[in-house]
């Protein structure tokens, strides 16, 4: 039996194979949106258990990254939510490079306070697009919705941040 | 919002939120799996809990039904 077959049966060393195949892909695809490398371990090991729980659910005809990639995308928007009713925390030095030297530091929290305060949709969506230029197609994928929703939530995304960066009196 | 203002939008957002870089997962994870496959198999059901309340109840309320519940048993 294939290793996606005996997975959807409850095999436990076909969730092992899996964990072990996908565990990096799942981790790099949660970092990009939870911006902190200790945070995506956790999510990581969240994707699987809720993998673990929905396996009976799984149709071995489908690809198991994309489904993967789909439970990872929910639980890391669900940690982005429950940081933002949280106070507000510092940009991982580990995640992210240098911020551009040209923008002062008061600019740049002024940005990031107004991005974060962006429905966690629209955040999501203009994470992947805008910031990791991520493929429209492979966001919609990752999203569960179509090509035109990730594009309008993009677009919805920018001119609100726009709207609130100019009421800052920062105008891009 | 024209096409220079979006790339100035995009542009300065990625100043201030730079992308993340290809961050390595530098261990496996397994073992915390492990861990909280053990951890939630050892949790008890809310059910089980309310028939073992419930059964309290009815031994405090029916003490002469304690042989014939060790009897099944």
């Amino acid at each position: 039996m294939e290793l996606l077959e005996r997975f959807a049966d409850g095999d436990p060393d076909a969730f092992e194979s899996l964990f072990r195949q996908f565990q990096r892909e799942v981790y790099s695809w949660i970092v990009r949106i939870a911006r902190d490398p200790a945070a995506a371990e956790d999510l990581t090991v969240e994707t699987f258990w809720r993998i673990y729980r929905a396996q009976a659910h799984f149709d071995p005809a489908r690809s198991f990254g994309a489904w993967a990639r789909r439970i990872a995308t929910n639980a890391a928007v669900d940690y982005v939510k429950s940081r933002r009713k949280e106070t507000e925390l510092p940009e991982s030095s580990a995640a992210a490079p240098e911020a551009n030297p040209g923008i002062r530091r008061e600019q740049r929290d002024s940005i990031r306070r107004a991005f974060r305060a962006l429905p966690a949709q629209l955040q999501l969506a203009a994470t992947l697009a805008l910031i990791e230029e991520r493929d429209y197609g492979e966001i919609a994928s990752a999203l569960g919705a179509s090509k035109e929703t990730v594009k309008s939530r993009v677009f919805r995304a920018t001119r609100l941040l726009r709207e609130k960066l100019k009421r800052m009196g920062w105008e891009p | 919002m024209n096409d220079r203002d979006y790339e100035n939008l995009r542009a300065t957002l990625r100043s201030a939120l730079p992308p993340v870089a290809d961050v390595e997962l530098s261990r496996d994870l397994w073992p915390r799996m492990i861990e909280r496959l053990d951890r939630q198999s050892a949790r008890v059901a809310w059910f089980d809990w309310a028939l073992l309340a419930l059964l309290s109840v009815w031994l405090v309320l029916f003490p002469n039904a304690l042989p014939a519940l060790f009897y099944h048993l």
